[in-house]
């Protein structure tokens, strides 16, 4: 093979010692590699959100030099960032993906799903998500959710049966004994896969500057249009629009995820570079859902519920 | 006062690790601290949710909004309620409530299942295991333990090493966890007395040593007070070792303590070849060169795995297993780049000198270094499921990347934890530890469990429901030399 071709990409990676962030990625890629093995039709949840980035990235360094051997699926609520619809797309060329896109507004406009009181769509995404399952009969689907997030994420299995439903039962995980996995299912069943469990928030930035790694440009500080609302700043958008008595502002700002426009909020942050970001993010004394999720605040027990209901 | 003189020796160990990975005063993070895996054990009551919580809480891992809700929610029910972000000691909020993250736990105020968090120093990043004392205790601390490089067992002070104590060092001891550490807690309760703490790390050594576990590291702390914890404590100054996080923050992990001893093994999980569907933007690249550097890739062919253990190099003579085949190791890829040597817990892609006949479920392992696959296995079970095992159950054995089916022959005891020894048993029930003679259907490289953890672990699943049985822990094979057989 071509020596030259090799030596050009450097990798960060040290022979001897091991740093916390070199573990981690090469747990992740034994597991993308475990399950793109074992099971038939794996696709990978890809949002253009900064976890699924870094997962994609796993993904094409799992498999090199061949191409990511699965395709991405979004469930895109109709209410995403345009600048995040454009860097998925974007993305999605580049590494020649096959994009499978289940929408939120096809389930409201046949009466399956009712628009929520409170705008946001993000609760809306099961029954698209468990839909593009079927359809496309997945059996494995890759997902970028942390431990770290949330205290029933804590409590997941990095191999997570499903039922039918999609529904996961906290009570009756099955235990995860060394670096063995067990995806073993009947069918109609499918298994969720998190690669990422044991990062946390700052691996993901640290890991995202270490590799020089793409994101949506709304991750990084810029000037918008916002208004207070629930102690969040909230872009002003086609589906986000303030009432007569929030005011307009305008602010720096960053985002710290990125879901619904609906639902997600901004932080002030000066953060432009990725270096900036992994600083603020160590300093940070909030987590990222805490800060910036509404869909989270809903209920001590929100994101079990939606989990139990089939959500990512 | 042997055992706290023994403990004073060992507090160099905190100052013997690199400085690597700290935050520095600008803010700036440097970006290569290491991981340790750590999980805890313990009895009902002895405080373990309330460490943890300590422990997150004075390393600063808990953020202001988790402390806020779990401030608003202790409230509610009844605790004092301090102000979020200022929390003078555990009483002021259940510290307990930062772990237990499931509605019927919160509800029934009990932990069901293993729960992992996070947090790190200037030195690591800890994974931690925290896994519930009461429900099921055998199957989370296997759990837990499996993956661990060090366990730190909960002893309440006013309590001293009770039965399950010596469970929990049993099946620490079978699992080979590297590191045990036993934290006495509660020792506010007894005055900071030495003379209990004593007495207690005596009880622990001697339990140990029937078990066979050496280098059981014992430290005082009050989990409600912060004694030991995370800052060394001014009521015990008997005690003069490192507190519960500088001696986390010290032990070697597994893998740095294996690094360079373990032969190297390496199960493969999948054949990497392109055969032209190279990633587009290798292709891309490729094609700029206008050498028609396309052709180079056209017989790549490459072995991906994760190193379960030791190291390798470009130019080692490697034997392929079950096929027995040996050949060189010619390449070792990492996404583009090429490594001249690689080590456990790597994920890479090696080249083979010979076209030889390697697929998923095969091991690669140093030459010369590993008998026979074998057919035949003597284990030892730990039981997960509710659904009983009887002698001649059909399984699956999943070992490495491989899974084969199989029969449980023979069940020839349950351990029984109290005393570590075996009694007579013809099935095994949920939580039981058990020998058992299983013959496979094709021959698996597998070996003794305490001469290698990877390879000498595998799991055993249902046939029916896909549902994960046991852990199972090879012992030996027949055949084996007196001292080839391992006792377990």
């Amino acid at each position: 093979m071509s020596t030259q071709t090799i030596d050009r990409i450097q990798s960060p990676v040290s022979a001897y010692r091991l740093t916390s962030l070199d573990v981690l990625e090469s747990e992740a890629i034994h597991i993308i590699r475990e399950v793109v093995a074992e099971f038939e039709r794996p696709a990978l949840l890809f949002s253009g959100g900064k976890d699924s980035v870094v997962m994609l990235h796993l993904a094409t360094k799992a498999f090199w030099p061949g191409r990511v051997p699965f395709p991405v699926l979004h469930v895109d609520t109709g209410h995403n960032f345009p600048e995040v619809i454009e860097f998925r797309d974007r993305t999605v060329a580049r590494l020649g993906l096959r994009l499978v896109v289940g929408l939120v507004q096809d389930h409201i406009d046949s009466g399956e799903l009712a628009e929520r009181a409170d705008g946001t769509r993000n609760p809306l995404q099961t029954a698209p998500l468990l839909e593009a399952i079927r359809v496309n009969r997945f059996d494995a689907v890759f997902g970028g959710g942390r431990r770290d997030e949330d205290k029933a994420r804590a409590k997941e299995r990095i191999l997570s049966l499903r039922d039918e439903f999609g529904q996961w039962d906290p009570r009756n995980q099955r235990p995860e004994l060394w670096n063995l996995y067990n995806g073993r299912h009947t069918a109609g069943q499918h298994v969720r896969a998190f690669p990422i469990s044991n990062w946390t928030e700052l691996d993901i930035w640290r890991y995202i500057e270490r590799e020089g790694i793409e994101l949506p440009g709304l991750y990084y500080a810029h000037e918008r249009e916002v208004y207070a609302r629930d102690g969040m700043w909230r872009a002003v958008g086609d589906v986000s629009l303030p009432r007569a008595d929030e005011p307009v502002l305008i602010k720096t700002v960053r985002y710290r995820t990125v879901g619904d426009m609906s639902c997600t909020g901004a932080v002030e942050s000066a953060a432009a570079t990725v270096a900036d970001v992994v600083r603020e993010v160590a300093a940070s004394t909030i987590t990222e859902r805490g800060a910036t999720r509404a869909d989270d605040r809903i209920s001590e027990a929100a994101m079990e519920d939606r989990k139990k209901d089939g959500y990512f | 006062m042997t055992a706290i003189t023994e403990l004073g020796d060992r507090s160099e160990l905190a100052e013997s690790t690199d400085d690597t990975g700290r935050i520095d005063s600008s803010g700036a993070v440097l970006t290569d601290n290491t991981l340790f895996r750590f999980a805890t054990a313990g009895s009902v009551d002895d405080g373990k949710s309330t460490l943890v919580g300590r422990l997150l809480h004075d390393s600063k891992a808990i953020l202001a909004d988790q402390l806020e809700s779990v401030t608003r929610t202790s409230a509610e029910r009844g605790f004092g309620g301090g102000e979020p972000g200022s929390l003078p000691a555990g009483q002021q909020i259940d510290l307990a409530l930062l772990t237990d993250g499931l509605r019927a736990e919160r509800e029934q105020g009990i932990t069901i299942d293993v729960a992992y968090r996070y947090f790190a120093t200037d030195r690591r990043s800890f994974i931690l295991a925290d896994c519930p004392g009461h429900v099921q205790y055998t199957k989370n601390t296997v759990t837990g333990a499996s993956t661990a490089d060090a366990v730190v067992v909960l002893i309440d002070a006013r309590k001293g090493v009770l039965e399950q104590t010596r469970r929990h060092l049993c099946v620490l001891r079978l699992l080979r966890v590297p590191h045990v550490v036993v934290a006495v807690n509660k020792i506010d309760l007894v005055g900071y007395s030495a003379d209990v703490f004593t007495a207690i790390a005596d009880d622990v050594r001697k339990v140990s040593a029937e078990l066979g576990l050496e280098d059981v590291l014992v430290v005082p702390v009050s989990a409600l007070e912060g004694d030991n914890v995370v800052d060394r404590s001014a009521h015990t100054p008997w005690y003069t070792g490192p507190s519960l996080l500088e001696i986390l923050q010290a032990l070697p992990s597994t893998d740095e303590l294996e690094r360079g001893q373990e032969p190297f093994r390496f199960p493969v999980q999948t054949v990497i070849r392109p055969q032209g569907a190279l990633a587009p933007e290798l292709a891309a690249e490729l094609a700029e060169t206008g050498d028609g550097g396309q052709s180079a890739f056209r017989d790549y062919r490459a072995y991906a795995g994760q190193l379960a253990s030791g190291s390798v190099a470009v130019g080692d003579r490697v034997t392929v297993l079950p096929s027995g085949r040996q050949t060189t190791i010619v390449g070792i890829d990492f996404a583009g780049s090429e490594l001249q040597r690689a080590v456990a817990p790597q994920s890479v892609s090696l080249r083979l000198a010979d076209e030889i006949d390697v697929a998923r479920g095969d091991l690669i392992a140093a030459a010369g270094t590993f008998t026979a696959p074998a057919q035949d296995l003597y284990a030892e079970l730990c039981w997960l499921s509710p659904k009983p095992l009887s002698e001649g159950g059909r399984v699956l054995v999943k070992h490495g990347s491989r899974t084969v089916q199989a029969l449980v022959r023979a069940v020839t005891g349950k351990l029984d934890l109290a005393n570590f020894r075996e009694q007579p048993a013809s099935g095994l029930e949920l939580n039981d530890i058990g020998s058992v003679q299983i013959r496979l259907a094709s021959p698996l490289p597998t070996e003794p469990y305490a001469a290698h953890r990877r390879t000498g672990a595998f799991l055993v699943i249902d046939p029916a429901d896909g549902n994960t049985l046991a852990a199972g822990l090879i012992k030996g094979h027949p055949g084996d030399s007196e001292a080839e057989r391992y006792v377990i």
